[in-house]
C-alpha cells in the first residue's frame, strides 16, 4: 500500500514529504531538547557543569542539587502554598464560573443578556495594576493567602466556554425537569452539571495551570509575607539571584553546597517545579483541545 | 420574537437565578468595576494618606509629564514593536505548523508531534526564560553549535546585545505558544468538507494547490477572528518575558509600558503616574480592537461584535 502511493506520487510530492518531515523533526528537537538538557543539568555535579558540554546525559551524576533545593525552607513553604492555591483556587473557580454560566445560559432568564454583557466587558476593560493594588490593600487582601484565589475567581473567558457548552445541551432536559417540579438549583446540580463534566474538566485544567504557574501576584501583593510565598516566585528569586551574583552565589546556605554551582541548582528547582505539569498534561489533552476550540471559534 | 410580559410569578420562579445574579454583580463590581474608579488617581496628585477623596486634583498634568518623558515614548515604541513582532511571528508559525502537521499521513506521528508541541505552553514564563538563558549562555547549546560550525569565533553574549533582544523575545513566544495556538487551526482544518479535497484531487491539484485553494480558504474565518481577538492584546503581551529577560544592558529596548507602570507606580510610589500609564494602555487596546473589528466588517470578514 505504502509503496504504491510512493511510486504514484510526483517528485514534488516526495520533496514535500521529506521537507515536511525535516521541519517537524526540527520542531520537536527544538521543543524538547532544552527541557531534557535542564533535566540532565539538574543531576550533574555543579563544578563540572561550568565546563559546559552537557547535553542529554549527566557527566558526573549527583543528587546534591535536589538536596540543596529541598533544604530551603522557602521552597518547601512555596510548595505547600502553591498546592493549596491550585486546589482551592480551582474548586472556587469551578463552582462560581459554572453557576454563572448556568444563569446566563438560561434562555428564559429575564436579565440574561445584561448579565452576559456585564461580564464580557471585563474581558476588555480593567482598572490596571495600581488601582487594583490599592483596592486589594483596602480590602486587606494583600499579605494574605486569599489574594491568590478570590480576585481572579470568575473569569469571563472560562464562563463563556462553559456557557457555550451548556447552550449546546438540549432544552428538553430542563423543561421536563421543570414539569417534574425541580427548581433551578436542582436542575443545575442534578441535570446540567453531570452532563458538563468535560467542559468542567477543561476549565479546571486552565485554572489549575494558571494557579500553578503564576508568580507576579506573590511578588506584588505578598512580597512582605514569606509565609505566603509560592513555588514559582521562589524559583524566580533563585534564578535572578544567580544572575546578579554571576555564579558565585551559594543559595543553599549550607556547607555541603560548596560543591554545587547555581546553574545546576536552578536546573533542579526548575525540574521540580515543572515536573507535576509535565506528568499530567499528556493525559488531559482531549479536555484542553475541546476548551480551546469552544473558546476561540465563535459561531 | 414577541417580548414576554414580566410578571411577579415569573420573577418569583426565577428567584434563584436572580439571587445568583445579585451575588455575581456585586462580585463583578467590586473586583472589575471599582478599580476603574481608581482612574481618577491619574488626574490627581494621589497621596495614600489623603485617599481618593482628599487628594489634590492636577488635571492632565500627569499625562503631560508622560508624553514629554523620553523614556515613556521609548517604552511605547518597545511595547508596540515587540507586540506586533510577537503577534506576527506566533500567528504565522501556528498556521504553518498546523497546515504542515495536517499533511502528515501517519496518525501516530501526528499525535506524538502534537502532544510534544503543547508542552511549552504549560511551563511558566519563569521556567521558559530560565531555560532560554541556559540555552543561550556562553556554555549553552546555541553557542556550542555556532562555535563548532565555525559561524562565530567566540561565544556570543546574547542578552547583552540590544539588537538581539526583540528577536529573542519573539522566539520565546513562538517556542512557548506555537503548538497551543495551532490547536484551533487543526480543529478548523478537520471541519473542512472532505469532498472539497476529493474534487481538487480529481481536478489534478497537487499538495500545494490543495493547501492554497482548499485548506487556507477553509481556515480563513478562524484566522480573522483570532487576529481581531489578539490585536486588542498586543499591548498586554509586554510584561513577563521582558521583565524576566531584561537587564541593565538592554533596558532601552526591553522596557515596556507595564514595566514603566511597575517602576513608577510601585517602586517610586507615584501611583498617579502609574495609573496614567495604565489608562493609556487600556485606551489604545480598545481603539485597536474596535479598529480591527471595523476593518473586518468593511472587508466582509467574520467579526467579533
Amino acid at each position: 500500500m505504502k509503496k504504491l502511493s510512493w511510486t504514484n506520487s510526483s517528485i514534488w510530492d516526495r520533496i514535500f514529504v521529506v521537507c515536511n518531515t525535516i521541519f517537524l523533526v526540527a520542531f520537536v528537537v527544538i521543543t524538547v531538547y532544552p527541557v531534557l538538557n535542564t533535566v540532565a543539568l539538574s543531576f550533574n555535579d555543579g563544578i563540572d557543569a561550568v565546563r559546559g558540554g552537557i547535553h542529554l546525559i549527566p557527566r558526573i551524576f549527583t543528587l546534591q542539587n535536589y538536596r540543596t533545593v529541598f533544604n530551603q525552607k522557602n521552597i518547601i513553604t512555596g510548595a505547600y502554598i502553591t498546592v493549596a492555591r491550585t486546589v482551592i483556587g480551582t474548586i472556587l473557580a469551578l463552582v462560581t464560573n459554572s453557576l454563572l454560566a448556568y444563569v446566563v445560559s438560561r434562555k428564559r432568564f429575564l436579565f440574561r443578556s445584561q448579565l452576559s454583557l456585564f461580564w464580557v466587558v471585563t474581558m476588555y476593560v480593567n482598572g490596571g495594576m495600581i488601582p487594583t493594588l490599592i483596592l486589594y490593600k483596602s480590602l486587606h487582601l494583600t499579605n494574605s493567602f486569599w489574594v491568590y484565589v478570590i480576585p481572579g475567581m470568575i473569569g469571563a473567558f472560562n464562563m463563556l466556554v462553559m456557557r457555550t457548552y451548556m447552550e449546546g445541551l438540549p432544552d428538553g432536559l430542563e423543561e421536563s425537569a421543570q414539569i417534574d417540579g425541580a427548581g433551578d438549583f436542582t436542575i443545575f446540580a442534578r441535570i446540567i452539571s453531570p452532563l458538563c463534566k468535560p467542559v468542567y474538566a477543561t476549565v479546571a485544567l486552565f485554572v489549575a495551570v494558571g494557579q500553578w504557574n503564576s508568580w507576579f501576584d506573590a511578588m506584588l501583593y505578598n512580597r512582605m509575607s514569606s509565609e505566603y510565598t509560592t513555588l514559582q516566585y521562589e524559583l524566580m528569586k533563585l534564578l535572578s539571584s544567580v544572575m546578579q551574583t554571576g555564579g558565585s552565589a551559594n543559595p543553599g546556605g549550607t556547607s555541603a553546597a560548596t560543591a554545587v554551582t547555581p546553574v545546576t541548582v536552578r536546573a533542579a528547582a526548575t525540574v521540580a517545579t515543572m515536573l507535576p505539569i509535565i506528568c499530567l498534561y499528556p493525559f488531559l489533552q482531549r479536555y484542553f483541545v475541546t476548551g480551546m476550540t469552544i473558546g476561540s471559534v465563535k459561531e | 420574537m414577541k417580548a414576554r410580559r414580566i410578571t411577579w410569578k415569573e420573577i418569583k420562579r426565577q428567584k434563584f437565578l436572580m439571587l445568583c445574579t445579585l451575588c455575581f454583580v456585586i462580585y463583578g463590581i467590586l473586583f472589575y468595576y471599582v478599580p476603574l474608579g481608581g482612574w481618577i488617581m491619574a488626574f490627581q496628585n494621589y497621596k495614600p494618606k489623603d485617599g481618593l477623596i482628599g487628594s489634590q486634583f492636577v488635571g492632565l498634568e500627569k499625562f503631560k509629564f508622560l508624553f514629554s518623558d523620553a523614556t515613556f515614548l521609548r517604552v511605547i515604541r518597545n511595547t508596540l514593536a515587540m507586540g506586533v513582532l510577537n503577534l506576527v511571528c506566533t500567528f504565522v508559525m501556528a498556521i504553518v505548523f498546523a497546515i504542515l502537521l495536517n499533511e502528515v499521513r501517519s496518525n501516530l506521528g501526528k499525535k506524538a508531534v502534537q502532544t510534544i508541541s503543547y508542552l511549552p505552553h504549560f511551563l511558566s514564563w519563569i521556567i521558559v526564560t530560565g531555560i532560554l538563558q541556559d540555552a543561550l549562555s556562553s556554555t549553552g547549546i546555541v553557542n556550542e553549535l555556532l562555535v563548532n560550525w565555525g559561524l562565530v569565533k567566540g561565544p556570543i553574549s546574547f542578552f547583552s546585545i540590544p539588537k538581539l533582544f526583540w528577536p529573542i523575545v519573539a522566539f520565546a513566544n513562538v517556542w512557548k505558544e506555537t503548538g497551543w495556538n495551532a490547536i484551533v487551526y487543526l480543529a478548523a482544518i478537520t471541519s473542512i468538507d472532505p469532498s472539497l479535497y476529493e474534487a481538487a484531487t480529481i481536478d489534478g491539484a497537487g499538495r500545494w494547490a490543495k493547501i492554497k485553494n482548499v485548506t487556507i480558504p477553509g481556515i480563513k474565518p478562524t484566522i480573522m477572528i483570532l487576529l481581531i481577538m489578539n490585536i486588542g492584546n498586543v499591548l498586554n503581551a509586554g510584561f513577563e518575558v521582558q521583565y524576566l529577560l531584561g537587564n541593565g544592558l538592554v533596558k532601552p529596548v526591553a522596557d515596556t509600558i507595564d514595566i514603566y507602570t511597575l517602576t513608577w507606580g510601585i517602586s517610586q510610589n507615584d501611583y498617579s503616574l502609574g495609573t496614567a500609564a495604565g489608562i493609556f494602555k487600556s485606551v489604545v487596546a480598545i481603539i485597536l480592537i474596535v479598529a480591527a473589528n471595523q476593518f473586518a466588517k468593511k472587508t466582509g470578514e467574520q467579526r467579533l461584535f
